[in-house]
């Protein structure tokens, strides 16, 4: 297979993730999508290093796993923070720190 | 040791006193600081001898050093020293200023005792001895400058001493402005000398100054006419002598010190110095010689009427340093200084018997109240008599021979010159007059309630403190004369300086007599070579006939004194009816204050309160509110982009790493 499919398909799940930050309100919704571009981003990675023939884009790919791990505890602590203190779950309701 | 280091020494211990007593304020009891001064200044004088000792080791010709301890400033083509300088001229201020300055601490030793800021007292006026001395030893213009200032700052800070006496802090602020104007003048004069010359150093100056300019060129006559100002406004001489009259509302000491002995004739001792210049500006001597003339007959006119006691004394001053002036700028220096050293022993001792005089008043000043004190309180009337005497020129006493030198050498300049001659022989008679005026007043006539109080009980009068100029209460927390009033008569301390005061002004004048022996003139004249203003030197027999003259004129003078206000008592009013306009014009003092205010002061304040209203309200507040302005309407701007949603953040982000994607993929292809 030609690295142009996994590229495309890396493509539409980055954009999907977008679509999802720009259009979701629920920060829940929002989590998952930001996961979903990381791992749009890990795709590409792990194609582009098979198509060179070594390890570092594998070796990267793990990394953002692990980053995305730790990103993921202080978001859903976030929202659990959000949750017990009985605030709305809607990003456009949580403003408060406008300028 | 050499002459400078003991020249050195003599600017320390006043200086040390001073750090010492103002530290010390708490823990010195009030006598050791009173001593600690008195020594300070005691022992520079003794330096001061030392140094003269040293200096008349040295061949006539070759008595002047220049020392220096380090670099006050060395930038840009400028080498400023912190040096001094001390010659025949110096050595002669010095030892005037600390030996009058000794005798006045020791007064004040007795006279301020129960002053609540007697360690304040003594702190401020061992600084200002620093500071006159710093002014007559400096080196170079930049400290000369620099001690010019202190003084100005030590005069203010004792004219209003008694700082809650609204009257004292006013007259503080007005000599303080007056001579700050004086500032300027020096201050440009030193420009102008470093602008021509390259340097500020006295020798170097002098040196070069013949070799640059022509005689009367404008520059060497700018420089000393600025020179002028600074010394006119120091000196109190027309029109910038309106302080000096004001500055009697500080305590009797310290018009004895600073307004009469020491630092009023630094003007005197400028020209003195800078003799050189003037020698190369004939012009500018000649106009400082008729504003001397004019300021010693306006003063002596106004002392005529005035009704304050010390400031009958201080306008008599200003008439004196009008001799003074006159002297050094026709070139008389030698007489010049001489009768600056005469008139510092009889001025101070003056001041010092009105100190007691109104201490036993207390602290009345109004000669109208006074009277029969001669009876009441002999010490201080025979020591104020030799102090009257030797000011007006009695034959034989210090003031007769100091004065009659410079008319002497006025009339052998002869022309133009003579005119000194004759009006100051005619001020001369007023000096007389308006002198033995006050003695007559004073300590003649029936006995005030106050002196006959001292002769029946022989107890000081003592009244509630009130300022004699406004007749308010006075505050007495912050030190006032106290609820004690101290006399001589009653104080050792008072009693001795005013003897030895006393026993100078009667004989100081003679270790100059005309052919008999030439002390003080033969001693300076080296320190005045180099370019003169005129090749004079009065015939003895002329200078003995001036003599006569004077002495007729004093003799005149006190006859004058005694036929109007002894003989009969009512003349004065008579002649005071007769008379209004002129009397009301020499009462209100030539109206110079009011010329004055009229002149400077209120345009000053229309251009400061059009300034407040225009410039500040519109240009300098428009500049400001303008910048503030813009910057509020940026950040506005910024701000709105802040609007709290997370999802237009991040679109901002997507769209901006879109761009810059976009931007980098379209620049690679």
């Amino acid at each position: 297979m030609s690295i142009e499919w996994y590229i495309v398909l890396s493509s539409l799940l980055f954009a999907t993730g977008v679509l999802g930050i720009l259009l979701r309100r629920s920060p829940m919704v929002i989590l998952l999508c930001l996961e979903l571009m990381l791992n749009a981003g890990n795709l590409a990675l792990v194609a582009f290093s098979r198509m060179v023939g070594n390890e570092q884009g594998q070796v990267f790919a793990v990394i953002v796993m692990v980053i995305a791990a730790c990103e993921v505890v202080v978001g859903l602590g976030l929202i659990v923070a959000i949750f017990r203190r009985r605030l709305p779950l809607n990003v456009d309701d949580l403003r408060e720190l406008r300028g | 040791m050499t002459g400078t280091a003991w020249a050195w020494l003599v600017l320390l211990f006043p200086l040390l006193g001073s750090i010492v007593i103002a530290l010390g304020y708490r823990a010195l009891p009030r006598k050791a600081a009173g001593m600690i001064g008195t020594a300070a200044i005691g022992l520079s004088f003794a330096c001061g001898i030392a140094a003269l000792i040293g200096l008349l080791g040295d061949e006539p010709e070759a008595r002047h050093h220049a020392s220096s301890l380090w670099d006050y400033a060395s930038v840009a083509g400028l080498d400023i020293k912190l040096g001094i300088y001390l010659d025949q001229l110096s050595v002669f201020m010095v030892l005037v200023v600390t030996g009058v300055s000794t005798l006045i601490h020791l007064y004040s030793y007795g006279y301020m005792q129960s002053d609540q800021g007697y360690h304040r007292f003594f702190s401020y006026l061992n600084f200002f001895v620093f500071s006159m001395l710093l002014l007559v030893l400096a080196g170079n213009f930049v400290l000369l400058i620099v001690g010019w200032a202190f003084v100005g700052f030590a005069s203010y800070a004792l004219i209003s001493f008694w700082y809650r006496r609204e009257t004292a802090t006013r007259a503080g602020m007005k000599a303080f402005v007056i001579n700050v104007v004086g500032d300027i003048g020096l201050v440009l004069a030193a420009f102008l000398i470093f602008r021509e010359l390259g340097s500020f150093d006295y020798g170097e100056v002098f040196e070069k100054a013949p070799e640059v300019f022509t005689t009367n060129e404008w520059t060497i006559t700018a420089i000393c006419l600025l020179l002028l100002v600074g010394a006119f406004a120091k000196s109190a001489q027309l029109p910038l002598h309106t302080w000096l009259p004001d500055a009697m509302e500080g305590p009797t000491p310290v018009s004895s010190l600073i307004h009469a002995a020491t630092m009023v004739t630094a003007g005197v001792y400028l020209i003195a110095r800078t003799h050189v210049l003037f020698a190369l500006a004939p012009t500018a001597a000649d106009i400082a010689a008729f504003v001397g003339l004019a300021t010693l007959l306006v003063a002596a006119t106004i002392a005529l009427v005035v009704t304050d006691l010390k400031r009958a004394i201080a306008y008599s001053t200003m008439s004196q340093i009008g001799y003074m002036v006159v002297g050094v700028s026709i070139g008389a220096y030698g007489a010049g200084m001489f009768h600056l050293m005469t008139h510092a022993f009889f001025k101070a001792l003056l001041f010092m018997a009105a100190g007691s005089i109104i201490a036993a008043m207390a602290n009345e000043q109004n000669i109208d109240r006074m009277g029969g004190f001669a009876k009441a309180m002999r010490f201080t009337s025979i020591t104020m008599l030799c102090g009257a005497l030797a000011l007006a020129a009695f034959p034989l006493t210090s003031g007769f021979f100091s004065k009659d030198e410079i008319l002497a050498y006025a009339g052998a300049r002869g022309g133009m010159y003579l005119v000194f001659v004759v009006l100051g022989y005619f001020g001369a008679f007023l000096t007389a007059i308006y002198t033995f005026r006050l003695i007559f007043r004073v300590l003649g006539g029936e006995p005030c309630p106050e002196a006959r109080e001292l002769i029946e009980t022989g107890h000081v009068h003592h009244a509630e403190p009130r300022n004699p100029a406004t007749g308010e209460p006075e505050d007495t927390d912050v030190g006032f004369p106290g609820p004690e009033h101290h006399i001589a008569e009653h104080s050792a301390p008072m009693r001795v300086a005013m003897a030895v005061l006393a026993f100078l002004a009667l004989v100081g004048g003679l270790i100059q007599i005309p052919g008999v022996n030439n002390v003080v003139a033969d001693f300076l004249d080296p320190a005045f070579e180099g370019p003169v203003l005129a090749h004079v030197h009065p015939s003895i027999a002329w200078d003995w006939i001036g003599l006569a003259i004077g002495g007729a004129i004093s003799l005149l003078g006190i006859w004058a004194a005694h036929w109007l206000y002894v003989a009969n008592p009512e003349r004065p009013r008579a002649l005071e009816r007769r008379f209004q306009g002129l009397h009301d014009f020499l009462f209100r003092k030539w109206y110079f204050d009011e010329a004055i205010d009229f002149l400077v002061v209120r345009p000053a304040l229309a251009i400061g309160r059009f300034a407040n209203r225009v410039f500040e309200r519109f240009v300098v507040d428009g500049l400001v509110s303008g910048t503030e302005g813009t910057v509020r309407g940026t950040s506005g701007v910024v701000r709105a982009v802040q609007n709290g949603f997370v999802r237009s953040y991040a679109l901002l982000l997507i769209a901006g790493f879109a761009g810059l994607a976009l931007y980098f993929l379209l620049s690679a292809s």
